[in-house]
């Protein structure tokens, strides 16, 4: 509490031991006064629970957030005390560090496919057989850019190369089973 | 909710509990059981609700007001919203589970409704249980338990609790105790709800009304 209280800005505590320079909350309570101090602790969880459920959404369109809930660890509804409150909100901060280092790495590999399908399209002869999932440049469908030969065997012979889109998503039911030619056992009803 | 012939009134909280989250609030009211099924309305009025939800729409309730009016006051009192739902998000995850909100019966289906219209729970006690002076919120105390009867267990003091004078009926935002649930036995049902800051009373007032209502339409 005592050294809680000697700062008048704090900086986030992370995994890593690195104070990120992204979370940054004033500390605006009166010194000495715990539900003061309480009251801005609870000030800075609702600020990051905000932040961790806007990115929990954007990341989410990213190929989401890897979280780990202990369903053992269930808790009881009760009065919070500072310290218990400091550690929500560190762990809070922690996430929302790991979140935002999570959807900055995934915008970064998406922009690096996009450039990846921007070369094949500019030149597919130099990318022949490349291939980049909708998913891997942050869209969403199961379609996939393929650098492919034109006519087959033909385009490979004479390097015509070209980028095809694939048709996306299979059929969730298929194409059906085929029927063959009906058997029928019994005797023919007309004639 | 003049027009049904009754009104909430408001819960008391412990003084030290109205200081450190001066928007909780709780607001009950008595109605008379209805035993009996959901009618088809009801039911039609379910899948309507089933309706409102899709994957995406459920991943991003938690940046909608009220939900994170209630997963941010969850972390406040020690609660892991991820792995204790919130209700809104409870409802909307089971509605996923089974493709569809189905009826349970016509409470249950009233309290449901209540929550996916509104995002605000309901909760259903059985008034013979509750004093007359009325429900509201503090802190268990030692020799505090949960319901009444042989089976009501300790609670550990300093848990927040739904009480009256008399009995703890629940933990805020779990379960009422077996002993004074709904049974068919009930006459008389006492409906609660509990508001937390960031949602408004308005949601409160408009969450039990819509139970009051759906449970006057059964059959």
């Amino acid at each position: 509490m005592s050294a809680l209280l000697e700062h008048d800005r704090f900086s986030v505590r992370t995994g890593d031991g690195a104070p990120p320079n992204d979370i940054d909350v004033d500390f605006g309570f009166g010194r000495g006064d715990d539900s003061a101090a309480r009251r801005t602790l609870r000030q800075q969880i609702s600020k990051l629970e905000r932040e961790l459920s806007e990115i929990f959404v954007t990341a989410f369109l990213m190929g989401g957030l890897e979280h780990h809930v202990d369903d053992g660890d269930v808790g009881q509804p009760r009065l919070l005390d500072i310290g218990e409150l400091e550690q929500i909100r560190d762990d809070l901060a922690e996430r929302l560090h790991a979140a935002r280092g999570r959807v900055s790495q995934r915008a970064d590999q998406f922009e690096a496919n996009r450039l990846l399908l921007e070369r094949m399209l500019v030149e597919p002869a130099r990318y022949r057989y490349a291939r980049v999932a909708l998913r891997d440049i942050g869209e969403r469908g199961c379609g996939a850019y393929e650098v492919r030969p034109r006519l087959g065997l033909v385009g490979m012979l004479a390097g015509w190369w070209h980028v095809k889109l694939s048709s996306g998503c299979p059929l969730a039911m298929g194409r059906g089973v085929s029927r063959g030619p009906e058997i029928t056992t019994g005797r023919c009803a007309s004639s | 909710m003049e027009e049904l012939g009754v009104s909430a009134a408001s819960g008391f909280v412990e003084p030290e509990l109205q200081d450190e989250f001066p928007g909780l609030r709780l607001d009950w009211l008595t109605v008379e059981a209805h035993d009996g099924r959901s009618t088809s309305g009801i039911r039609k009025r379910l899948d309507g609700l089933s309706n409102r939800f899709r994957g995406m729409s459920v991943i991003s309730m938690r940046t909608q007001p009220i939900p994170r009016a209630y997963r941010t006051f969850f972390r406040h009192i020690g609660l892991d919203p991820d792995a204790t739902m919130v209700p809104a998000e409870a409802a909307a995850v089971v509605r996923l589970r089974d493709g569809g909100f189905r009826s349970t019966g016509l409470l249950r289906d009233a309290l449901l409704v209540a929550l996916v219209e509104t995002g605000v729970p309901v909760w259903a006690l059985d008034a013979d249980h509750v004093d007359a002076g009325g429900l509201g919120i503090r802190t268990t105390v030692e020799g505090d338990r949960l319901g009444t009867g042989e089976l009501a267990g300790y609670l550990a003091p300093g848990r927040l609790a739904v009480v009256d004078r008399a009995n703890v009926h629940s933990l805020l935002f779990g379960e009422v105790a077996g002993a004074h649930a709904v049974t068919k036995r009930t006459r008389h049902i006492t409906l609660f709800s509990v508001a937390v800051e960031g949602v408004p009373v308005i949601h409160l007032e408009e969450a039990l009304w819509l139970c009051v209502e759906v449970l006057s339409s059964g059959e």
